[in-house]
């Protein structure tokens, strides 16, 4: 007849004012660095903040925060364990270092189970680190978090920016908000990407260039932080703040 | 106590249900729920009674549980989940997010974690009769 835990998702998230899920139509573009490091910079300058691994089958932002041994406390529900001042929720407190081989049925149902018993209470930002492409998760999110915003992630790949357009496109033909793109690792000078997403009235966030210092950051937030991809990303945010 | 979050969407739901239904008074509610999950019934039924709104203060809660049995993608095997044979730690990640058991379990037959759960997974609502 009915899956009770649909029915309680909306109010699980109801303390929360943004939801933002971090995408692309592409993987490997940087949206779990992205995503951990605008909820560490959105944490430092105040604002309570949530992040959400929601990359069922390949979560990695437990190895940007250099999150180890680490369990969510059971109340009424699960409550997010505090990492670095942010409510940070994965699935790897469960799959440990093993892999999660999951079919999209299963990923729907680990995310329904995840929305409907995490309990996230007061957040200022919920930002959600979502799996590359336009499959189950990115219609989940669709169908059960009606408040969600978008912010999508490309490189200066025209390769990437072709599977980014089409999820602009569903996205815009669905009317769900798109907060803006951003355009990561970038090389050299070009206007191509920004053309293209401000020809679709879409609002173009900003350019990270590529930064060869980055790898020797993951798993240390304060280096994270005052890289050159930590204090770009830090001016975007504040283009995000209410 | 994370069957109390499943007792909240339990009631939520339900409340959903007569709303849309237009049941002045909720009299039997059937629950579902399958054995992968490992759901404590008596936490989940004393969640159910503390969190009774008026609409639902004389409903019966009736719940029945389900085995678990899987079928495996490759071979085409079929088992029933047990418990029993799961240590600790793996059986309480499995009843927090029950898709975690394609993380540890395993096709008895050819050893592949592409599995089916065909029934018994989690808690399910069957239905909820009252009065108009």
């Amino acid at each position: 007849m009915a899956d009770p835990r649909i029915g309680i998702i909306e109010e699980r998230l109801k303390g929360v004012n943004n939801i933002i899920a971090v995408s692309s139509g592409k993987g490997g573009v940087g949206k779990s660095l992205i995503a951990s490091t605008l909820a560490l910079t959105l944490a430092k300058r105040g604002y309570k903040v949530g992040l959400f691994d929601l990359d069922f089958t390949s979560p990695s932002t437990h190895v940007i925060l250099g999150v180890e041994g680490l369990q969510p406390k059971e109340e009424k529900g699960i409550i997010p364990p505090q990492v670095h001042g942010l409510r940070y929720m994965s699935i790897v407190y469960y799959s440990g270092e093993y892999a999660s081989p999951l079919r999209g049925v299963d990923v729907s149902n680990a995310l329904i189970e995840l929305l409907a018993i995490t309990r996230w209470n007061n957040l200022d930002f919920l930002i959600i680190d979502m799996p590359p492409g336009i499959s189950d998760a990115t219609l989940d999110i669709i169908r059960l978090i009606k408040r969600i915003n978008f912010l999508m992630v490309t490189t200066p790949s025209r390769l990437a920016f072709e599977t980014v357009r089409k999820l602009i496109d569903l996205l815009s033909e669905l009317r769900i908000p798109i907060m803006g793109v951003i355009e990561n690792m970038k090389m050299k000078e070009s206007q191509f990407i920004q053309q293209q997403v401000e020809d679709r009235g879409i609002t173009f966030l900003g350019e990270i260039p590529f930064d060869i210092e980055l790898e020797e950051a993951i798993g240390n937030v304060n280096k994270l932080l005052v890289t050159q991809f930590g204090e770009r990303l830090e001016e975007i945010a504040k283009d995000l703040e209410p | 106590m994370h069957e109390w979050a499943l007792a909240e969407a339990v009631i939520s739901t339900v409340s959903q249900i007569a709303e849309k239904e237009g049941l002045k008074e909720v009299a039997e509610v059937e629950i579902k729920v399958g054995e992968l999950q490992q759901i404590e019934l008596d936490i989940l039924e004393f969640a159910l009674s503390q969190l009774k709104t008026l609409k639902l203060k004389n409903a019966k809660f009736h719940i029945k549980t389900v085995k678990a049995e899987l079928k495996c993608r490759v071979c085409g095997h079929k088992w029933i989940f047990r418990k029993e044979k799961m240590n600790e730690e793996i059986a309480e990640a499995i009843h927090f997010v029950p898709e975690i058991a394609h993380t540890y379990i395993k096709c008895p037959k050819c050893g592949s974690p592409d599995f089916e759960i065909l029934k018994g997974r989690g808690i399910w609502l069957e239905s909820v009769r009252g009065l108009r």
